[in-house]
């Protein structure tokens, strides 16, 4: 066993599955020579060579249209957004070109599209985005966004040897802070699709993902030794497919939900969510389903205003406290 | 031997190296594809191509010598426009499948779920375009990037209009192309329009193969109007890019003498500039010039005509009746897992 922090955990995914399989391929903006902006790449152009290591020009346009291409072909591309922000210079390649492709072409697009995201780093409004709601409307994504060190590799090898097109979203807070023990040799495939069960509980249920789901943990501990309160967390993992059956048996057994996430509450995937429970579990609700999400407004850099703005610890026990009570 | 004057009866040899039944077949597939567009029109009018028909007129050469250049044999790739039908006629796309594709059939090859030339075929090397302009232009790259990684010896030619020159996409997949000397051609066939658009307010530069130089790469123009010329532009480029020297800039001088699509009368463009280019039709020019030089007779030509005729009047009764794809067939294949999308529940409520 070896400890292994959340984005050494990313790398190993990435080199065991370059190791396993030729096909598979890295390009992006400085991942060869600089071993990319936060060294998840880092070693790879000596030990993969500049064929499978590209370093790409500022385009992710290109970058994603290129990894399309290639996939066609038969390769296995992972093309990394030096910032998961930048993604959206790539939209239309991703949501017309590369979510189209198997069903109006029947063309093989096997590719990753990963990068950092997420905020509580005093980025800015340009390095601190969580853009999952703006894929997870377009049919042919599928988005996992991996909160523990083991899914973090897990969900990176599942992505690299899915046949669709993965966007694997990593959190850039959780990179140095989590750490794991990680058995070596032992082939971790996190299944994509599925949901795990961070934390048991019987009165309420937080649903979350990526570096939320920590919140959502803390805010646990303290409802069971402040209130008494059995407080079950669920990890989603994969936003798309969505795992409504983890979902729907949560709520079938605390029968109140809060939903937790980093992105702004408009259009943000709490709403989903919330829908596809009123769907399948409308009746098994105590209480209405409640969103503890980011104020609706660009993220800003001052540590008093972006603590204001994204949720806290405190802002998931108040939100549970109310759920609880209702 | 005492050099004696060449009896008129033998013709020159043909240019590039081709031979009379090469210029025959470049012959044929620009016929075949306007013959082709005009069944199109017919069934147009008759309300049985169910979307918008997109016409080549005038720039069958284009599309037919640059694709000709390839070398399929190689596994040569190529991703047309809207307006390069003829490229893929002579990578191997067939009548029957475009007929079937405009007519939204069960069989077309994308099964009823995209419009008229967006297919492609992976084992004959074409892969069909999206409707947003300059997308290709990575896709290909990626393509090309395949082919080097693999050290194959494979070309991948992608095609633009003046007005895809202007996206975002075209910039960045040109760069990515160039700075990776991919083997990749992209070949520009400039009709003088964008839908309504002309190419004065769609560009500052005078001649859109001035754009090479911004991206350190050979620009080649010639005459789109002119099947040989186009061929002798595009073979050196793409056996330039087959040998490791990168990618090429062509760009291909014709003209849009229809509407954007078949609805669009063209109100925008002056009556003198039609009928002048209308005096330069490609095929026209190809008649003249290959029966004039002895390369083909008035009735191998007409053979060829017959030839294509009855090709199309088997591929239309073929498919002309043919069903719809089947509702329930649309939610199939977004994903390979899983591999059906979810029936809405409205849909399954009884009664």
């Amino acid at each position: 066993m070896a400890e292994v922090t959340y984005l050494e955990a990313i790398r190993q995914g990435l080199q065991e599955e370059m190791r396993r399989d030729e096909n598979v391929f890295i390009l992006g903006e400085d991942v060869g020579a600089y071993g990319g902006a936060f060294k998840v790449t880092d070693g790879f152009l000596a030990e993969f060579g500049e064929r499978r290591v590209i370093d790409t020009p500022i385009s992710e346009a290109a970058i994603v249209g290129a990894a399309a291409g290639a996939a066609h072909m038969g390769l296995r591309p992972v093309a990394e957004m030096q910032f998961i922000d930048f993604i959206s210079c790539a939209y239309d390649m991703l949501t017309n070109y590369v979510a189209t492709a198997r069903y109006r072409a029947g063309l093989p697009t096997p590719m990753v599209v990963r990068g950092p995201s997420g905020g509580y780093v005093r980025g800015g409004p340009f390095h601190s985005q969580n853009p999952e709601a703006a894929f997870l409307h377009t049919p042919g994504l599928k988005i996992v966004c991996p909160a523990t060190a083991r899914d973090a590799k897990g969900l990176i090898k599942s992505a690299i040897r899915d046949d669709d097109p993965v966007l694997y979203f990593e959190h850039k807070y959780l990179y140095r802070r989590i750490k794991e023990e990680l058995p070596e040799g032992e082939e971790i495939l996190t299944p994509i699709g599925k949901a795990r069960l961070a934390r048991e509980g019987k009165d309420l249920t937080i649903i979350s993902w990526s570096a939320m789901v920590y919140k959502a943990l803390e805010a646990a501990e303290r409802l069971e030794k402040e209130d008494g309160l059995s407080v079950e967390v669920l990890d989603l993992r994969t936003l798309l497919p969505m795992d409504d059956e983890a979902i729907i048996a949560s709520v079938r057994k605390t029968n109140r939900v809060l939903i937790a996430h980093e992105d702004t509450r408009t259009g943000g995937v709490a709403g989903e969510i919330t829908a596809r429970i009123n769907d399948q579990a409308f009746e098994w609700l105590d209480a209405p389903v409640k969103r503890v999400a980011a104020h609706d407004v660009p993220l800003p850099y001052a540590p008093t205003l972006e603590d204001f703005v994204l949720p806290q610890t405190d802002d998931l026990v108040l939100a549970a406290r109310w759920l609880a009570a209702y | 031997m005492t050099p004696t004057a060449v009896p008129s009866a033998v013709p020159a040899a043909p240019p590039h190296g081709l031979s009379r039944a090469q210029l025959h077949e470049l012959y044929y597939f620009m016929r075949l594809t306007r013959s082709l567009e005009e069944r199109l029109t017919n069934l147009y009018r008759q309300t049985k191509v169910i979307g918008g028909l997109f016409r080549s007129l005038g720039q069958e050469a284009d599309s037919v010598g640059s694709a000709y250049a390839l070398d399929r044999a190689k596994g040569d790739f190529l991703s047309p426009l809207i307006r390069n039908m003829g490229s893929m006629l002579v990578q191997g796309a067939t009548p029957l499948e475009i007929l079937r594709q405009y007519m939204a059939k069960a069989d077309s090859p994308t099964r009823g779920r995209e419009l008229n030339i967006h297919y492609g075929d992976l084992v004959r090397g074409f892969i069909g375009q999206i409707s947003h302009l300059g997308d290709m232009v990575p896709v290909m790259a990626g393509v090309a990037l395949s082919f080097k990684m693999r050290k194959q010896p494979r070309v991948a030619l992608v095609y633009v209009g003046d007005g895809a020159m202007s996206t975002g996409t075209f910039h960045e997949g040109i760069n990515f192309a160039a700075v990776q000397r991919l083997p990749m051609v992209i070949v520009c066939e400039n009709n003088g329009y964008a839908f309504s658009t002309p190419m004065h307010k769609q560009t500052a530069v005078a001649q859109l193969v001035d754009k090479a130089a911004a991206y350190g790469i050979p620009g080649v123009r010639a005459d789109g109007n002119d099947v040989l010329a186009v061929y002798g532009a595009t073979k050196p480029a793409v056996e330039h890019a087959r040998q490791g020297g990168g990618c090429t800039l062509i760009e291909l001088v014709t003209y849009r003498r229809k509407g954007h699509a078949e609805h669009d009368n063209q109100s925008y463009v002056p009556k003198e500039e039609l009928a002048a280019w209308e005096r330069k039709d490609p095929i026209d020019a190809c008649v003249r010039r290959f029966t004039g030089a002895g390369w083909a007779t008035a009735a191998e030509l007409a053979a060829i005509d017959d030839r294509i005729l009855k090709q199309l009047d088997e591929a239309v009764a073929l498919c002309e009746d043919e069903p719809m794809p089947e509702a329930l067939g649309a939610l199939d294949g977004v994903l390979a897992d899983p591999a059906r999308a979810e029936l809405e529940w409205y849909r399954r409520i009884d009664g």
